[in-house]
């Protein structure tokens, strides 16, 4: 089965960067109109209501039917036999579980501080009135446009020792180079990072490229004349500014592992053994193939959870935030 | 609002430096290049030459052969039809989901950046958190969904579950946009009698078009790269082309044709490059105009 | 729990479909490769001569992954397709979920009963009634070989595991990869199947079907990891996630010598033009001449609501089971019919081998479900063993003891 699922990720990506700039802007919270009421004070929340239908059903019914679920034996379809925190139990107990979780942590992090400095790196570098800085641009950027559904096999090939990059170099007159991570199970990791870099870091660089764009071009003269050199200006200067996109930047990338499904699926579809397997991959599996719903469904409750450790923190002081200005 | 120009060391040194900096940003478009070289080289080769060929060796001959094969008539199970009809499939779903989702997210931006009433917020914090659920767990309750509303397997169904999970992200890009339009804005125009939706359409919608082309093309992407919800929600007919993708892929007569394969995927993948490249401009200048600007 | 639609109403039904003649049946497969495709071309066409509209809901994926992934979620939104492959136990699941449509009319029009053999019906019925229709039966302890290169290696056909590996490493010798195999967990486990296989049918049933946790400690299983170990070295480095049907290619090729693979290989071998006897040759799997693990395809028929669909549905059941579909899906898919006594002369010799361990199996008790293609246990259990076994082939570390340990608990930790 070639999987499936295509960056769902930066949904919150435009959000977190617009929601820093909103924080600068001048608005005020408290709105006083109290005209009479007619359809127009209504029409705001029909507007709304078919969003909030759907988030209520779709989103939060679903979750809370999933955590439902977590504390049943159900199997091959849901029912409706609760065991408590069995599931749990044996989600924890799972070996298999546990390689995926650690490899989470594994691929999250290297893919998230990889796709950072490449980043910050490749916006700072092309925005140095740079020739051709939109094909380049587009070049960077392309990959976040295709799945791994289609570029799937022809990263397997990329990586396959024998008809890969291995065989590219070796036939370059380099015998003696090796690349065979991909059937390597403690290196297999790595070669999710390499495609997830591929795939996202373009990205991260049009953010980045973005954010330097709005930086106020009179504080950078400024340290200009006041004689800072360039290095000295990206570092204490524009860099600091860009903080917000960073944040932004981080929050997104979290999303995007912990969400990889796809990946896997085309790569390695968790192999060799189930090394390489994450906890997306390790759920749908359990879930579909393996008729173990309870099991499943405990396993996205715990990616939840992570997820709302990344995300409640944020959303706390983003809504404090507000409340303060 | 670059700054080579004040401070400017030896004309050597910048030089030296700049044909480094061309380097290191060429050496990473090849690296970033890669993937799709090899995928069009080999869709250019015939099978012979990709056996005993390297990944990266060029084509003797320049052939379509194997892209009007893809298109027309590569087997995908015991239907050889190629990926054209399923082509068509994912333009039905795409484009009424796009314009439905980018739609009621601007219409949601509106209320919770300008028309706030008590909770509008908390209901955003709430949407934001929503569209962080792994996608695989609501499979099977959607299904379940799709099948009270009659709309299972069909190209409709496939459009609704596409504008569920894609207004939560339409709605954040267009709140975010539009929360450095002043409410002052919106007071006064409500002021000289105007309504809710005449403010929208003459005062909002025309200042929204960076935001507009970046939400259109992010869901364009999105949805026509889908296979998850493509391949549970579809029915026979419906079927979108990465999952008829997938079919072809592993559908295979006593040896593999990578050519056809390789072929089959860029065009699928060609509306979103398309969009990519023709539109990716506007999508920098628009994140540019909303991140930054306002 | 009889909650399958019985008697009067499959009278009703049956009558309806001497009414309304065309109708329209949705058939969900993974039938993906070449020689499966065709096969289901033949189907197809049956279907529509009959007069009915075929939907072919083709689902790649070779375990049937997706395929199950979409039954699921069809069965849920309360709009499942007319019939859908699916294997042995998982019949049984879907029956307790009330899912499955009654086939005891065509059944007994056609006379199943005694067309079918005892493994075979009993898999298909569930409390009793017929639910499903069997295509073909499948042999999984096969071995396939290209002789032009055992003889540029100078090897010989190797007939016990012990000699497999004597041979193998004279063909990895030679500069040939000597077993053709793809790094994916099903894979991993039909070939672990076959080793343990080798240790008996008695072995084989207590571990695999009776779970015995005596039997899956026991020094014997230990022996079996040991063997499988020794096979990873005869694999070529480019193995992992490789499809079956690469892998067969590279035996079709001349690139790798053997492929230990149930015989839709030669489904494979025959899309491609091949000769059994002269281009290929097939043997049972080392020492597992006498026995026969089987893994048979069933289309499971669903409860459909639609009149035009139900007779349809019931004309596929009974075009399954007619001797001109059952030779010629089975020419294609390199298996042999469900049903007994048909004429053999179309069949080649790796076929007639297969007919012939069949029926010699099934009366000396060596008949046994193939653990990797879910005829043995359920999905849990399936899967349990999947993931030991898929994990100590591809960790260098890990011992043949350790491996017994982990399989003993995952088993009995799924179910």
């Amino acid at each position: 089965m070639v999987g499936l699922f295509v960056f769902p990720c930066s949904d919150s990506f435009y959000s977190e960067v617009f929601i820093m700039k909103s924080q600068n802007s001048l608005r005020p919270t408290s709105v006083q109109r109290k005209p009479k009421q007619t359809l127009a004070d209504w029409m705001p929340k029909i507007v709304m209501a078919p969003t909030f239908i759907v988030t209520v059903v779709c989103m939060y019914g679903y979750m809370v039917w999933t955590g439902i679920l977590s504390f049943t034996s159900s199997r091959m379809l849901p029912s409706y036999n609760f065991v408590g925190f069995d599931q749990y139990e044996r989600l924890f107990n799972n070996d298999r579980w546990i390689v995926a979780l650690s490899n989470l942590g594994v691929f999250g992090g290297l893919f998230i501080v990889i796709c950072l400095f490449l980043g910050v790196v490749l916006a700072i570098f092309l925005d140095q009135k740079i020739r051709a800085e939109g094909a380049i641009r587009t070049i960077y950027l392309y990959p976040m446009a295709i799945s791994f559904i289609v570029t799937g096999t022809a990263w397997k090939w990329l990586l396959n020792p024998t008809n890969g990059l291995e065989k590219l170099v070796v036939d370059m007159g380099f015998e003696d180079f090796k690349f065979d991570w991909l059937i390597n199970p403690d290196m297999v990791v790595y070669c999710l990072v390499i495609a997830a870099v591929w795939q996202a870091s373009g990205f991260v660089m049009a953010l980045f490229l973005a954010g330097l764009r709005g930086v106020d071009g009179d504080l950078i003269k400024a340290a200009h004349l006041d004689g800072a050199s360039t290095f000295t200006t990206y570092r204490r200067i524009i860099l600091p500014s860009l903080k917000p996109v960073f944040f932004s930047a981080l929050v997104i990338l979290s999303h995007i592992a912990i969400k990889s499904f796809d990946l896997v699926a085309a790569l390695t579809n968790g192999g060799p053994g189930y090394s390489s397997d994450l906890p997306a991959n390790f759920m749908y599996a359990h879930t579909f193939t393996r008729s173990q719903i309870g099991l499943g469904s405990a396993s996205a409750m715990v990616m939840l959870g992570c997820v709302l450790a990344i995300l409640v923190p944020y959303l706390y002081s983003e809504l404090r935030g507000k409340r303060h200005e | 609002m670059s700054n080579q120009t004040i401070k400017q060391p030896s004309k050597v040194l910048n030089n030296v430096l700049r044909i480094a900096l061309y380097t290191v940003l060429l050496t990473m478009a090849a690296i970033y290049l890669m993937p799709f070289v090899v995928m069009l080289l080999t869709s250019l080769k015939d099978v012979e030459e990709i056996r005993s060929g390297t990944l990266l060796s060029l084509p003797s001959t320049l052939g379509f052969e194997s892209w009007q094969k893809a298109w027309s008539s590569a087997c995908t199970g015991s239907s050889c039809e190629g990926i054209s009809p399923y082509f068509l499939n994912s333009f039905q779903i795409v484009l009424p989901a796009v314009a439905i989702s980018t739609l009621l997210g601007a219409l949601n931006g509106y209320v919770i950046s300008l028309w706030k009433f008590k909770g509008s917020d908390l209901f955003f914090a709430a949407l934001l958190i929503g569209c962080f659920i792994p996608f695989q767990v609501i499979l099977l309750p959607m299904a379940r969904t799709l099948g009270w509303l009659g709309i299972a397997n069909t190209t409709t169904g496939l459009v609704f579950v596409h504008v569920v999970y894609g207004v939560a992200f339409t709605t954040l890009f267009f709140r975010n946009f539009y929360q450095s339009i002043p409410e002052e804005l919106v007071k006064a125009a409500r002021l000289d009698g105007a309504g809710f939706f005449t403010i929208f359409y003459r005062i909002i919608l025309p200042v929204s078009i960076p935001i507009i082309v970046v939400t259109v093309i992010w869901q364009f992407t999105q949805i026509w790269n889908d296979f998850l919800f493509g391949v549970a929600f579809s029915g026979f007919d419906t079927q979108p082309v990465t999952v008829a993708l997938n079919n072809l892929v592993n559908t295979s007569f006593g040896g593999k044709e990578y050519n056809v394969d390789m072929a089959a995927a860029i065009i699928a993948a060609l509306p979103t490059l398309a969009v990519y490249v023709l539109a990716g401009k506007y999508f920098v200048r628009g994140l540019t105009a909303g991140a930054v600007k306002g | 729990m009889k909650k399958i639609a019985l008697g009067l109403t499959t009278v009703a039904l049956s009558l309806s479909a001497a009414i309304s003649h065309a109708g329209d049946v949705e058939v969900l497969h993974y039938w993906t490769s070449g020689g499966e495709a065709a096969s289901v071309e033949v189907l197809k066409q049956e279907m529509v001569s009959a007069g009915h509209n075929w939907r072919d809901f083709a689902v790649a994926g070779g375990g049937g992954e997706s395929a199950m992934t979409v039954l699921k979620s069809r069965a849920i939104a309360g709009n499942p397709p007319t019939a859908a492959q699916i294997k042995g136990p998982t019949i049984q699941e879907w029956g307790d979920l009330g899912f499955l449509s009654n086939l005891d009319s065509v059944a007994k029009a056609g006379n199943w009963d005694s067309l079918l053999p005892d493994v075979v019906s009993n898999a298909m019925k569930y409390e009793g009634h017929y639910v499903a229709a069997p295509v073909n039966v499948h042999r999984v302890n096969w071995m396939w070989a290209n002789p032009e290169v055992f003889k540029k290696a100078g090897a010989s056909i190797p007939t016990t595991w012990e000699q497999f590996i004597v041979e193998a490493k004279k063909i990895k010798a030679a500069g040939f990869t000597p077993l053709a195999h793809g790094g994916q967990a099903w894979q991993d486990a039909t070939l672990f199947e076959s080793i343990a296989m080798a240790q008996g049918s008695k072995f084989y049933n207590d571990a695999f079907v009776e779970l015995s946790e005596q039997t899956l400690r026991s020094d014997e299983m230990i022996s079996v990891f040991d063997t499988f170990k020794q096979l990873r070295d005869l694999v070529d480095p480019g193995f992992s996630g490789r499809d079956w049907n690469i892998a067969t290619s590279m035996v079709i090729n001349g690139d790798a010598a053997i492929q230990i693979m149930g015989d839709w290989a030669k489904g494979e071998f025959t899309a491609a033009g091949k000769q059994p006897g002269i281009d290929y040759v097939c043997y049972p799997a080392p020492g597992t001449s006498g026995s026969f693990s089987f893994n048979i395809d069933f289309l499971a028929m669903f409860n459909v609501k639609e009149a035009g669909q139900q007779a349809a549905q019931q004309d596929l059941a009974r075009l399954i089971l007619e001797p001109k579909f059952q030779e010629t899906f089975n020419l294609n898919k390199g298996s042999i019919p469900a049903r007994l006594n048909m004429p053999r002369d179309q069949f080649d010799s790796c076929a007639h081998s297969s007919m012939d361990a069949f029926l010699a199996s099934s009366s000396t008790g060596d008949l046994v479900p193939s653990m990797a293609h879910g005829m043995a246990a359920n999905s849990m259990v399936q899967g349990a063993i999947y993931d030991v076994v898929t994990n100590f082939f591809n960790s260098p570390s890990m011992t043949s003891q350790e491996a017994v340990d982990k399989l003993a608990r995952a088993i009995k930790a799924s179910m």
